[in-house]
C-alpha cells in the first residue's frame, strides 16, 4: 500500500488553508466560542477558534476552562454537530403560489453553497457516514442532504484527549480518524513545540497541500503526533462493552428497570436534538390566510414528542418510559436491524446536554447487569 | 358570487389586554385577516359591533367574578367555535396567584370599602366553565399562532401548534443550553414551545409563559433545581408565574410548600 504523505503545518498555516478555500468560494465552518460554549459556526481565521480553551463535561454539565497551553483543538465536542449544516433544523422544502388560476411549485433550495468543515472528530465522521446512509442510501434519498454533502470539504482532527463523557473507543468510532476526510490534522503541542501533521484523504486534499506548498513532515515530527494519538485510547474515563447490546436490550424490553432508568426523563427531546445521528423530522404544510401561498417546511422532530407516535386515536407511546425506551433501544439495538450498524457514535452529547444528566452508558450497564431475563 | 365572511368576536375577561393586542399587532397580516373574516365584535379595535351568532369567539382572560361566570355561558351559546387565548384564559393567569391564598384577606387590606368588591375566591380558566374548542397558550400569545389557529379553523384543519417542549425550539435555534452550560434554572424542558425560545436565546432561563407542555415531568425538573442550589421557596416562585394554576405547575409548587 502506498504510504500517504504527511505534511508539516505551523499553527498559523491554518489561515492559509482557510484563505485557500475562501478564495475558491467556500464558507469555512469550525469550532468557535459563543455563549460560554464551543459551537460550530462560520469562522474567519484561526483567531476565531477556541485557542487555549477546553471543556469540562459531566452528565448534564458543561463548562469552558482555560488550558495551560495555546492548543487550537484542545477540547472535545459541544452542543452542536455538523448535522445542522447538512440536515438543517428548519428547512423550507418548496413553496407553491397561485398564479393565473394555476398552482405553481417553486424550488427554494437552489443555492449551491460549498462548505469547509474544520475540526471534525472521528465520532462525528462516523455520524456523518451514518446519516449518509440514511439520507443518501436506499430507495428514497434526500436531494437537499445529498447536495450539501457533496459540497463539503472535510478537515478532520484526531482527538488526543477524550472528554469525560466520551466513549467512542467503546463504539469503535474513535478516537483515531481512519476514513471519510479530505484532510486529517493531528495537533502536537509541547512546551517548546506547536505544529500540525496534515495527511490528505482525497485528491482535493492532496491538491490543497501541493498548491499551498507545505513541506513534508520529518519522521520525528510524525512520531510525536502518532504517540499522542496512540495514547489517547488509554485516557478514556468511560467505557462499555457493546458486543451484546443489541440482544440485551431487545431481550429486556419488558424489564421493569425501564421505569427506573426513565424516572427523571423530561421527554424534552434535548438528547435527540444534540445527537449527531438522530435524523427524524416532521413535515408541516402552511398556507397564508389569503390562500395564495403555501409552503412545505421540514423541522427536526423527536421520538420524545407525543405527536411523533400519533396515529388515529392517539399517541402510541404515551408513557415517558415507552418514549425513553424507544430512543435508547433504537440507538443501541434496533438501529442495527434497520441500518446494519449502531446509531450511537460515543460522542457523549446526549449525556452532557440532558438537562437532568440521564446517562445512556450507565443505563446500558444496568441492563447488562440485570438478571431479569424475560 | 359574494361569499359571506365568517364572523369573529373577541371577548375580554380578567386580563391585561395583551393577547387581544396581538391581533392588532398583526400589522402586515391584518389586511389579510380582515379580508378573510368579518371582525364582528372587538371592542379594543372598534365600538361598532355586529350581533351574534359568531363563527369564532376568541376569549381572553380568566373568570374571577360571579358576573363573568355567567357571561361566559352566554358567549358559548352564541359561538360556533370558542378559542381561548393566553395564559389567563387557559390557566387562570398571573391573577391565579390568589388561588394559593385567602382572597378575603387581600380585599380587607387593599380596599377602603371591601363591601363594594364582588369577587370569586379563585381565578379560573375558561375551560373550567364551558367547553373550549382550542386553547392557545402564551403570555402573551404568539401572533403567528393566532393567525394559524384562525386559518386552521376557517379551513377545517388541525392547527399546526406544537405541544412539545421549548427545548425543541431552543435547540433548533442553535442555542447553548443555559442550564447545562451555566447552571441557570430553566423551565424549558417542561414548558410548551411557541415563543421561539426567546429567553434562553438571550441567556435567561425560561419563565414558562406558554404553560406546561404535553406530559411534563415537573417533579424531576424541580429535583434538579434543588441540585442546582434552589431552595423550596425559590422553586415555588419559579413555578408560580403566569401559569401557576395549570395543574402540573400547581402540583409541582404545592409539593415544595410542605
Amino acid at each position: 500500500m502506498k504510504q500517504e504523505k504527511s505534511f508539516y503545518l505551523a499553527p498559523y498555516d491554518l489561515n492559509k488553508v482557510f484563505e485557500y478555500f475562501k478564495s475558491r468560494g467556500y464558507k469555512v465552518f469550525g469550532p468557535t466560542i459563543r455563549d460560554e460554549a464551543i459551537v460550530y459556526d462560520e469562522i474567519a481565521s484561526v483567531d476565531d477558534l477556541p485557542v487555549g480553551w477546553m471543556d469540562e463535561q459531566a452528565p448534564g454539565f458543561y463548562r469552558l476552562k482555560k488550558r495551560n497551553d495555546k492548543a487550537f483543538f484542545g477540547y472535545v465536542v459541544g452542543p452542536h454537530s455538523w448535522k445542522k449544516f447538512l440536515f438543517p433544523p428548519v428547512l423550507t422544502l418548496f413553496e407553491a403560489k397561485r398564479e393565473n388560476g394555476k398552482f405553481k411549485v417553486y424550488d427554494v433550495n437552489t443555492a449551491n453553497e460549498k462548505y469547509v468543515f474544520v475540526g471534525v472528530r472521528a465520532c462525528e465522521i462516523s455520524a456523518i457516514l451514518i446519516q449518509d446512509k440514511i439520507f443518501g442510501g436506499g430507495q428514497y434519498t434526500d436531494p437537499n442532504y445529498i447536495k450539501r454533502r457533496g459540497n463539503v470539504f472535510l478537515i478532520a482532527v484526531n482527538c488526543t484527549e477524550p472528554g469525560n463523557n466520551c466513549f467512542c473507543a467503546s463504539t469503535g468510532t474513535g478516537p483515531r480518524v481512519v476514513a471519510g476526510f479530505d484532510v486529517l490534522l493531528t495537533e502536537v503541542i509541547r512546551d517548546d513545540l506547536h505544529y500540525f501533521i496534515g495527511v490528505p484523504g482525497s485528491e482535493k486534499g492532496e491538491e490543497m497541500f501541493v498548491t499551498l506548498g507545505f513541506r513534508e513532515a520529518e519522521e520525528f515530527e510524525i512520531k510525536e503526533a502518532e504517540k499522542d494519538v496512540n495514547e489517547a485510547i488509554n485516557k478514556f474515563k468511560r467505557s462499555v462493552d457493546l458486543t451484546d447490546a443489541v440482544e440485551v436490550l431487545q431481550e429486556n424490553y419488558e424489564n421493569p428497570l425501564w421505569e427506573k432508568v426513565s424516572e427523571k426523563c423530561l421527554t424534552c427531546g434535548n438528547c435527540t436534538m444534540v445527537c449527531p445521528t438522530c435524523f427524524c423530522n416532521t413535515i408541516e404544510d402552511v398556507t397564508d390566510l389569503a390562500g395564495q401561498v403555501a409552503k412545505r417546511i421540514r423541522r427536526w422532530d423527536s421520538c420524545f414528542t407525543m405527536d411523533f407516535s400519533y396515529i388515529h386515536g392517539g399517541s402510541v407511546r404515551y408513557s415517558v418510559m415507552s418514549r425513553y425506551r424507544q430512543w435508547m433501544v433504537h440507538k443501541l439495538s434496533t438501529w442495527k436491524n434497520q441500518f446494519g450498524m449502531l446509531g450511537c457514535v460515543g460522542c457523549g452529547r446526549c449525556i452532557t446536554w440532558c438537562p437532568v444528566g440521564i446517562d445512556i452508558v450507565e443505563n446500558l450497564k444496568l441492563f447488562k447487569e440485570s438478571t431479569v431475563k424475560l | 358570487m359574494k361569499v359571506k365572511k365568517p364572523k369573529i368576536a373577541v371577548w375580554k375577561f380578567a386580563s391585561c389586554d395583551g393577547c387581544q393586542l396581538s391581533l392588532l399587532d398583526c400589522e402586515d397580516e391584518l389586511l389579510d385577516v380582515v379580508g378573510a373574516v368579518e371582525i364582528a365584535y372587538f371592542l379594543e379595535a372598534s365600538r361598532a359591533t355586529v350581533s351574534g351568532p359568531y363563527d369564532i369567539s376568541l376569549v381572553e382572560g380568566s373568570i374571577t367574578t360571579p358576573h363573568d361566570a355567567e357571561r361566559i355561558h352566554k358567549i358559548r351559546k352564541v359561538s360556533k367555535y370558542l378559542i381561548t387565548i393566553g395564559a389567563c384564559a387557559t390557566a387562570g393567569g398571573i391573577q391565579a396567584l390568589r388561588n394559593f391564598k385567602d382572597v378575603k384577606e387581600f380585599i380587607s387590606i387593599v380596599y377602603a370599602n371591601p363591601s363594594y368588591i364582588e369577587t370569586l375566591n379563585k381565578s379560573t380558566p375558561i375551560a373550567d366553565h364551558v367547553f373550549v374548542d382550542f386553547e392557545l397558550r402564551g403570555c402573551p400569545i404568539n401572533k403567528y399562532h393566532l393567525i394559524e389557529v384562525i386559518n386552521a379553523f376557517l379551513n377545517g384543519r388541525k392547527p399546526n401548534i406544537p405541544t412539545y417542549s421549548v427545548c425543541m425550539e431552543c435547540k433548533r435555534n442553535g442555542n447553548v443550553c443555559v442550564m447545562v452550560s451555566k447552571g441557570t434554572p430553566c423551565l424549558g424542558p417542561v414548558v410548551q414551545a411557541g415563543c421561539g425560545a426567546i429567553c434562553p436565546s438571550y441567556n435567561r432561563g425560561c419563565y414558562g409563559c406558554f404553560g406546561p407542555k404535553e406530559t411534563p415531568n415537573v417533579f424531576a425538573l424541580s429535583e434538579h433545581f434543588v441540585k442546582l442550589g434552589l431552595k423550596s421557596a425559590d422553586i415555588i416562585r419559579v413555578l408560580r408565574n403566569f401559569n401557576s394554576y395549570a395543574e402540573p405547575f400547581r402540583k409541582g409548587s404545592e409539593a415544595y410548600e410542605r
